[in-house]
């Protein structure tokens, strides 16, 4: 599902992946671990395109966003970020479009949907995420929890086979993380693969397949956590 | 009591004059409000933009622009430019100064409001798939606008107060009606009225203004 060999990345001279291996399998849940500073972040931008490496290789779904340092096409670079879905550590919502529109913003623009086609499906996914009454809300009148869930609607719109979390739980409650960790799982059973970076040894821990650890820029061991060093 | 009453008369007589005015002075303030705000945001793009060259233009006619009086610009457009063998109209020379100089402005408001917004909306949008189009006119453009909703409104106020400017090219605004009635008269009192006159208008445009932002306060 996502094939990842010899990445290297470097801001100005300052190397932060350096030489990151990776295989993700479809419908696994991968957490990676680590400790801040250590390139989780940097790792998980880069599988979507929002950091430029400067070699490796990183192939998702059999299609190569970077081969040998080389990047894709511009329209194949389009058509790959489409079957990754990114939920970021911020959220990153839109603040003045309500959740559905939120939603549905891209299924409209992107994939040329029609208006009620795309309201139907995202009220579904609403309902999937325990939304519904939410539907016509602004982020600003969400909790971190809520905010978090209309994130990973809005990347669910459009039905990757890969979805990101950046610390998805970094803003929460510690007792909503069981909740989050459900969500995870029952997407993951849906046959869609999830990479997760968090340093909360305690949630990985919970919701994972597998875990490897990073650190200064490369995948250290794979069973890192059982050791009880990971974090 | 008297005199009140022979203010009152007086402003009757002076209205059908007065409305004449207002109608010239609202015609370059609206035409010229149409023309900047667009000039200004596509200014502001070129500020924006990766391109050295439109960089570099952009910012030397904001400088320009700002850097030197409306009367100035009003008075080189409608008497310089002749002499290099562009005629314009009076009232087309005064719009064409107006929006020149209130682009410039608009512009770099528009700019600094587009710069406020986080990157994390341009990236939210980039992970969606949005296209560099759809990104700024669904997700940067709306919010950067209730950004600047606010110094916009002031320099909406104060085009209405600059208008008066076009008084120089002799057209029959406002200012030059009163001007006239106070020679003619021999009475402040003209200026009196237009002063009043212009003292509805910009609190009208501020009501207008405060409307606008109320209906951005949707969101935070
Ligand atoms: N845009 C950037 N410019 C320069 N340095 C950066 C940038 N982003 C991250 N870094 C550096 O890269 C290293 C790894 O950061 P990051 O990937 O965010 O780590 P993590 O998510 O594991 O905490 C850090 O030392 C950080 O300072
Ligand atoms: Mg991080």
């Amino acid at each position: 599902m996502l094939r990842i060999q010899g990445l290297k990345k470097s801001f100005g001279n300052v190397e932060v992946l350096k030489g990151v291996d990776l295989e993700l399998q479809k419908g696994e849940i991968l957490v990676i671990v680590g400790p801040s500073g250590g390139g989780k972040t940097t790792l998980l931008r880069s599988i979507n395109y929002l950091e430029k490496c400067d070699a490796g290789t990183i192939a998702i779904d059999g299609k190569y966003l970077i081969r040998d340092g080389v990047y894709a096409s511009k329209g194949e670079l389009k058509e790959i970020r489409r079957t990754i879905g990114m939920v970021f550590q911020g959220f990153n919502l839109f603040p003045h479009m309500s959740v559905i529109d939120n939603i549905i913003e891209a299924p409209i623009r992107v994939f040329g949907k029609n208006r009620d086609e795309a309201l139907v499906e995202a009220r579904e996914i609403l309902r999937f995420l325990g939304l519904t009454d939410k539907e016509n809300s602004y982020p600003f009148e969400l909790s971190g929890g809520q905010k978090q869930r209309v994130a990973i609607g809005r990347a669910l719109a459009l039905e990757p086979k890969l979805m990101c979390f950046d610390e998805p739980t970094s803003a929460l409650d510690p007792a909503l993380t069981d909740e989050v960790a459900k969500v995870i799982k029952s997407l993951s059973v849906k046959g869609m693969s999830m990479l997760i970076i968090t340093h909360d040894m305690e949630f990985a821990k919970k919701v994972a397949d597998r875990i490897v650890s990073i650190d200064k820029g490369v995948i250290i061991d794979e069973h890192m956590y059982e050791s009880g060093t990971g974090e | 009591m008297n005199g009140i009453i022979g203010f009152l008369e007086y402003f009757k007589m002076l209205m059908p004059q007065v409305m004449d005015g207002l109608l010239v002075t609202l015609q370059i303030f609206g035409l010229t409000l149409i023309l900047s705000i667009p000039l200004g945001v596509i200014i502001a793009l070129g500020r924006l933009s990766k391109l050295k060259v439109l960089n570099v233009i952009t910012g030397a006619y904001i400088l320009i622009m700002r850097g030197t009086p409306l009367l100035l610009q009003i008075v080189f457009i409608f008497f310089g430019l002749p002499l290099i063998g562009v005629t314009l109209d009076r009232l087309p020379a005064a719009l064409f100064a107006f929006t020149l100089n209130y682009g410039a402005y608009f512009a770099e408001i528009f700019r600094a409001g587009i710069r406020s917004i986080d990157i994390g909306q341009y990236e939210g949008a980039g992970v969606l798939g949005l296209s560099p189009r759809d990104t700024f006119f669904r997700i940067i453009f709306p919010q950067a606008l209730k950004r600047v909703l606010p110094p916009v409104g002031n320099e909406v106020v104060t085009l209405i107060k600059d208008t008066a400017l076009v008084y120089i090219l002799g057209l029959d605004e406002l200012l030059k009606i009163g001007k006239i009635a106070t020679n003619r008269d021999a009475t402040l009192l003209p200026l009196v009225i237009i002063a009043i006159v212009y003292l509805a208008l910009t609190y009208v445009l501020s009501e207008i203004m405060t409307r606008f932002e109320k209906k951005y306060d949707y969101y935070k």
